[in-house]
């Protein structure tokens, strides 16, 4: 069993730790900017990090093709230590991982396809071979008409096209992607996004994801780990993260783009127009709410439901609901127990 | 004024300045681009870290350059002739506008490397390319418009030290410029210099704007 996970791995960590040291020799800073962190990335999986900035993604996705040397620990991709290598070391195992970027760091200096063709110059491809891929790629990514346009010439969401196209020329296992959509707007991300996955699914390449957007994850990521202070704090299949955040970082993130928890001042309002007790129940596939309610009906309590939302994501129902319940107080508190029974019940406080 | 002798000097000193100035700016370019290329990638947190020989080529830089060009002329006097063989000439003098251009061209171009979007250099890195090929096919060609833009301001810091190269019987337009006109009185002939002078840096000026304007594609 464990040859076989360690078979489908790709990338490993196991306890790495990054640190800079900086400020003056007086007042020493360390930074611990990724913090004994232990993950396996699996063949074929897109994989996101999620976290706030300053959280440590960036440097963990560096710590993969080795950009940024690794402080302690072990790091293997594919079979291979990345750890104690040198520049020049790195290089075979960095031709077969692509990375994008942020602000795409496309070389402005070339054409569309002369950036597509530059990493395959560079790992000596004959000329005939280098047309005919760069040509190939120009049609996955949908840009055959821009081959010979300058970048400035470019939209963002073509840019980084071109950054993927790029990525993917000499064939790699692995694609990174550094906050790949941060920079673009909304319709453009879901294009990209849309791109990544046929990346994955057409072409089986691993992914690696870096972003501050529980949109991006939500709508790409098979798992997401989630960082905070250079920790990994939960890490799971994504559908689980968003059903049963565990770390509170990860609540943030989920309600961020749930809405379905109520704010303070959301609170205050729900509160003034429902005079009964507030509870917040969680909504998943197997619970059946409305049935211990109307149940519940019987004994005389009533309920309104005040705030929230139920949503999906890869097939399975989840959400949170806050409802007012009014009716004699052993009643309400009769079926806040039968609730949970069933689910996650957390009560408003007064 | 006797133009039909004045006239045949004129473009033999405009002669002599092209010579010094194009061999100069060869030589100069070529050295002060591989120093300028030595200080940009031993900087700090940059490909080839390396703070001694930074520190060491920044001090030399530091040193040379607040010369005054006619003192550096007078102070290289024994190394300009232990190289070239003599003290004067043009070729003396070519040796001493090499050592001051070599050091200016050295900063502009570690100054134009230094807005290259670290980012092109990060995503060459992660291709796997050398830090040789990095710099040859990355850094040098985003660089290549501000870098000729440079140069051409360079060209003309360069023909300014060649008006000096007279002083060890170099000839060229400031050595007839201030021999025949300024020590004779003669405006007339100090205006002509001044003149072929203004034109040929307009024209260098010209063609350096262009081919940056056409790097750049602006």
């Amino acid at each position: 069993m464990i040859a076989e996970s360690s078979e489908r791995t790709l990338v490993r960590f196991r306890d790495v730790s990054k640190v800079y040291t900086g400020g003056s020799k007086r007042a020493p800073r360390v930074v611990n900017a990724v913090d004994t962190v232990t993950l396996d990335i699996t063949k074929g999986e897109i994989f996101a990090v999620i976290g706030y900035s300053g959280a440590g993604k960036s440097t963990l996705v560096r710590l993969i093709n080795g950009l940024e040397p690794i402080s302690s620990g072990s790091l293997e991709v594919a079979g291979n230590r990345v750890d104690g290598k040198s520049e020049t070391q790195l290089a075979p195992i960095r031709r077969k991982i692509g990375m994008i970027f942020q602000q795409f760091n496309l070389f402005n200096s070339r054409t569309v396809a002369g950036n597509i063709e530059y990493p395959l110059k560079r790992a000596g491809w004959k000329p005939k071979e280098r047309a005919q891929r760069v040509t190939e790629l120009l049609a996955f990514v949908g840009l055959t008409d821009r081959a010979k346009n300058y970048p400035e010439q470019l939209s963002g969401g073509q840019k980084q096209r071109v950054g993927i196209a790029r990525a993917l020329a000499s064939n790699p296992e692995l694609l990174l992607a550094d906050e790949s959509t941060s920079a673009l707007d909304p319709e453009t991300t879901q294009e990209v996004l849309g791109l990544l996955r046929r990346v994955n699914r057409e072409l089986g390449i691993t992914i690696v994801l870096i972003t501050h957007e529980m949109d991006v994850v939500r709508s790409i990521a098979d798992r997401v780990a989630v960082m905070d202070s250079g920790r990994v704090v939960e890490v799971g299949a994504t559908s689980d993260v968003f059903a049963h955040p565990q770390a509170e970082t990860t609540r943030k993130f989920v309600s961020s783009v749930m809405r379905t928890v109520p704010r303070g001042h959301e609170i205050a309002k729900v509160r003034r127009e429902h005079p009964g007790r507030l509870i917040l129940v969680d909504v998943t596939d197997q619970n059946r709410i409305g049935s211990v309610l109307s149940e519940c009906a019987r004994d005389g309590v009533t309920f309104e439901i005040a705030f929230g939302g139920i949503s999906m994501l890869q097939s399975r129902s989840f959400g949170t609901l806050t409802l007012s319940l009014n009716g004699p107080d052993t009643a309400v508190d009769n079926t806040i127990v039968r609730l949970r029974e069933i689910t996650k019940v957390e009560e408003v406080a007064r | 004024m006797d133009w039909s002798v004045l006239g045949p000097q004129l473009l033999s000193a405009t002669g002599q300045t092209l010579y010094m100035v194009s061999v100069t700016l060869v030589l100069a370019g070529l050295i002060g681009l591989l120093v300028g290329v030595g200080l940009y990638v031993t900087r700090r947190g940059n490909i080839l870290e390396n703070t001694a020989v930074f520190t060491a080529l920044n001090l030399l830089v530091n040193f040379i350059r607040p010369i005054p060009f006619i003192i550096l002329l007078a102070a290289l006097g024994q190394a300009t002739e232990s190289v070239v063989g003599t003290r004067l000439g043009p070729n003396a003098a070519i040796f001493a506008m090499t050592i001051g251009a070599t050091f200016a061209v050295a900063r502009i171009v570690e100054q134009n490397l230094m807005t290259v979007d670290p980012g092109v250099v990060e995503a060459a890195r992660s291709m796997g390319v050398s830090r040789s090929r990095i710099i040859t096919t990355v850094i040098l060609p985003e660089a290549l418009g501000p870098l000729v833009l440079g140069y051409t301001f360079l060209v003309i810091g360069i023909t300014d030290m060649s008006a000096m190269a007279g002083a060890i019987g170099a000839g060229g337009l400031g050595d007839f410029a201030l021999r025949l006109g300024y020590q004779r009185f003669n405006d007339e002939v100090t205006w002509a210099a001044v003149i072929v002078i203004i034109i040929l840096v307009q024209l260098v000026q010209f063609f350096g704007n262009w081919l940056a304007r056409k790097i750049m594609r602006r």
